[in-house]
């Protein structure tokens, strides 16, 4: 089982896959609906992302909540990354804010090079669209789709037209070892099933980091290693993955363990 | 891109199967009410044109009287009479009149008899053009023509109730029937829509009556009709024929107790006018059912975004615009408000076609239907109707904060 991930270590410039004509077409349609030319080609080695001095409070009536303390962060492409704390650490909001879903207050964060800041609505949808795939604890996926119209969902957000989309979501669906499981709805499919259902849409726009927010967090142990062995398998390919979790095993299995406290970094492991 | 877009709110749609149901049915209900009204509304203004289809609708019919006004040296009082010359001045002078008449009243019932039948009946006397001026329907025979006026003749044309109580069965064209023991030829029988009183009715030319009744020349009233039904040359015909009429009889041309004009198509147009109305009602009726079932949608589809927070939150966390978001819950609720309303109106045309096949007679009303002008209004109304009950529950969806509702019962 071997597949490409564009955008990763090695630049783009290989594992070369022999790539169908309808792949082609999947690739390019993107970036001519989209007019997607802002993706810069990277320079290897370069930062996944990087954060400089981030802060983030919210405000919840009258009392100011700082959650986020001078977050200096670097991740490296091809990286693979846990982020630990304890409950209100920090971490899911740090998550949060690298996915684009938040926004910091004061400081900067660069993603593949782009500063991230004050995006409007349909470019931080692009970024999320193209850069970024989620994994969530509760799956999130619409119940009333079937396993490969899931997939296929973040790829008609990209204008790709049915077909295609389709037979992308199915190839992606056969990655993760789900193929027979396509037309089922994920009240039909187990818990780790469905995680890896939606494992494969976060991948099926071949993101260039994947964000996890405890993945494993609703699957039992066995089911948790079988993910973190695909999440293993994605990264030795080259895929950028970002795993928070409060669990130690979980993060045994990565490269590198970031530690928040209290909205700051304690550790940025190594 | 479009279909693409339509075979995603589907699948929304067909997963809420009550909630799509039963909102699609309050817009359903509203649409079938508005088109059931315009369909009644159009029923009764028809109904109504059929109780004016006795006469020629754009036609105008003068009367003469007593003088009101002192007027060019002439006192109070005077008796106004129409004449022959009248008569043939209205043909010359109102260019845009098609058919016209006299006509010569004998007043009271006359005794009309056949052998030894005999009855009280209404004697006329009339020029030809009568006939499309009250509309008379020649049954056997012919009715009175320019003929029989020139030569004073003695014939008459019968109503059919005439020729049931003279002649029963028989033909009784040829005949001769008795008037005020003056033997009349019968040259035609004659219907009417106007009712059982027209067909008790005699008519002979009234050259013939004026000379018989010794009022060589005299007559009662003026009538004729013009060729086109337009109001404004029909309201400008009356007056010039009332400046004609006074003008040769000396009389002002404001007494309208001299002479009247009665102009037809303006009661007509009153009457319909009437109907303008009740049409503008029942727009304001069916709008207002209309609006409370777009109300309902609009209402299901903020219940609905509610409800669907997360899954908002999901499609935005891959990707999805708010202005997608948006697209997306507008196109749901036109969809569901455009084929529901749909249904509505083909309901109500159907049930409209159906009672116009079922009951033909019935009483104010005539061919009740929905024009295809007024459907198609409908159907436009519909969709935009839609549009806007999606409008604000899009808004609220596209404000749905992704982390809040991924967090929210995760």
């Amino acid at each position: 089982m071997t597949f490409a991930v564009p955008g990763t270590g090695n630049g783009g410039r290989g594992p070369v896959t022999t790539v169908g004509c309808q792949e082609i077409v999947a690739r390019i349609w993107p970036h001519i609906v989209l007019g997607w030319g802002k993706r810069a080609v990277p320079d290897a080695p370069s930062k996944m992302l990087r954060l400089e001095q981030i802060n983030k409070s919210y405000q919840s009536g009258s009392s100011s909540l700082h959650v986020l303390k001078d977050i200096e962060l670097e991740i490296d492409r091809g990286d693979f990354v846990a982020i630990m704390g304890s409950s209100g650490s920090g971490k899911s909001t740090l998550l949060n804010l690298i996915g684009i879903l938040d926004r910091y207050d004061s400081g900067a964060y660069y993603l593949d090079q782009h500063l991230v800041r004050d995006l409007g609505d349909r470019e931080a949808a692009r970024y999320r669209n193209q850069f970024i795939g989620f994994v969530f604890q509760a799956f999130n996926l619409l119940s009333f789709k079937t396993a490969l119209e899931n997939v296929a969902l973040p790829l008609y957000y990209r204008g790709v037209p049915r077909r295609v989309r389709n037979q992308r979501a199915l190839e992606y669906l056969e990655r993760v070892g789900l193929r027979d499981r396509a037309h089922h709805l994920p009240g039909q499919l187990s818990g780790g099933e469905c995680q890896r259902v939606a494992v494969a849409r976060a991948l099926v726009t071949q993101p260039s980091l994947l964000l996890a927010d405890e993945p494993t967090g609703a699957l039992d142990t066995e089911r948790s290693y079988q993910l973190m062995d695909l999440f293993q398998q994605l990264n030795q390919q080259g895929l950028t993955i970002l795993v928070v979790t409060h669990e130690h095993d979980i993060a045994e299995r990565t490269r590198r363990t970031i530690v928040l406290r209290d909205g700051r970094v304690v550790s940025a492991g190594g | 891109m479009l279909l693409e877009h339509f075979a995603e709110v589907l699948s929304v749609l067909r997963r809420n199967r009550l909630r799509t149901l039963l909102t699609a049915m309050s817009v359903a209900w509203g649409v079938f009410v508005l088109a059931l009204l315009l369909g009644a509304g159009t029923g009764l203004e028809k109904g109504t044109e059929w109780e004016f289809r006795d006469d020629a609708v754009a036609s105008l019919f003068v009367q003469s009287g007593l003088t009101s006004v002192a007027y060019a040296g002439h006192k109070v009082g005077r008796e106004v009479r129409f004449m022959d010359d009248d008569y043939d001045a209205l043909g010359r002078e109102i260019t845009a009149l098609e058919h016209r008449s006299g006509r010569f009243y004998l007043w009271g019932e006359f005794q009309v008899r056949r052998g030894t039948q005999h009855s009280a009946f209404d004697i006329r006397g009339v020029h030809p053009g009568h006939q499309y001026l009250e509309k008379t329907e020649i049954v056997r025979g012919r009715f009175i023509n320019d003929a029989d006026i020139l030569a004073h003749r003695k014939v008459c044309v019968i109503g059919s109730k005439v020729r049931e109580a003279l002649f029963v069965k028989l033909d009784p064209i040829g005949q001769f029937i008795q008037i005020r023991g003056l033997y009349y030829l019968v040259v035609g029988e004659f219907e009417d829509i106007g009712g059982e009183a027209e067909l008790r009715r005699v008519y002979v030319p009234i050259s013939t009556a004026q000379l018989v009744y010794h009022s060589p020349r005299r007559i009662h009233n003026l009538m004729f009709d013009l060729r086109t039904a337009d109001l404004e040359q029909s309201l400008r015909t009356g007056e010039q024929t009332q400046r004609l009429l006074a003008a040769r009889h000396h009389v002002s041309p404001a007494d309208r107790r001299a002479i009247r004009v009665y102009n037809n198509l303006e009661r007509f147009y009153k009457v319909t006018s009437v109907f303008k109305w009740i049409r503008v009602f029942v727009w304001i009726v069916g709008l207002g059912t209309l609006l409370a079932g777009v109300v309902g949608v609009s209402n299901i589809m903020l219940i609905a975004v509610a409800e669907r927070k997360k899954e908002i939150g999901v499609r935005r966390a891959i990707g999805a615009t708010g202005a997608s978001i948006v697209t997306m819950i507008m196109l749901e609720s036109i969809l569901l408000t455009a084929l529901s309303g749909h249904l509505g109106l083909i309901l109500a045309v159907a049930l409209v076609e159906w009672a116009t096949q079922t009951f033909k007679e019935l009483p104010f009303m005539r061919e009740p239907s929905v024009d295809i002008g007024v459907m198609s209004l409908a159907a436009a109304l519909v969709v935009v109707s839609g549009a806007l009950a999606g409008l604000f529950p899009a808004l609220r969806a596209a404000r749905v904060d992704p982390i809040v509702a991924l967090r929210a019962g995760a």
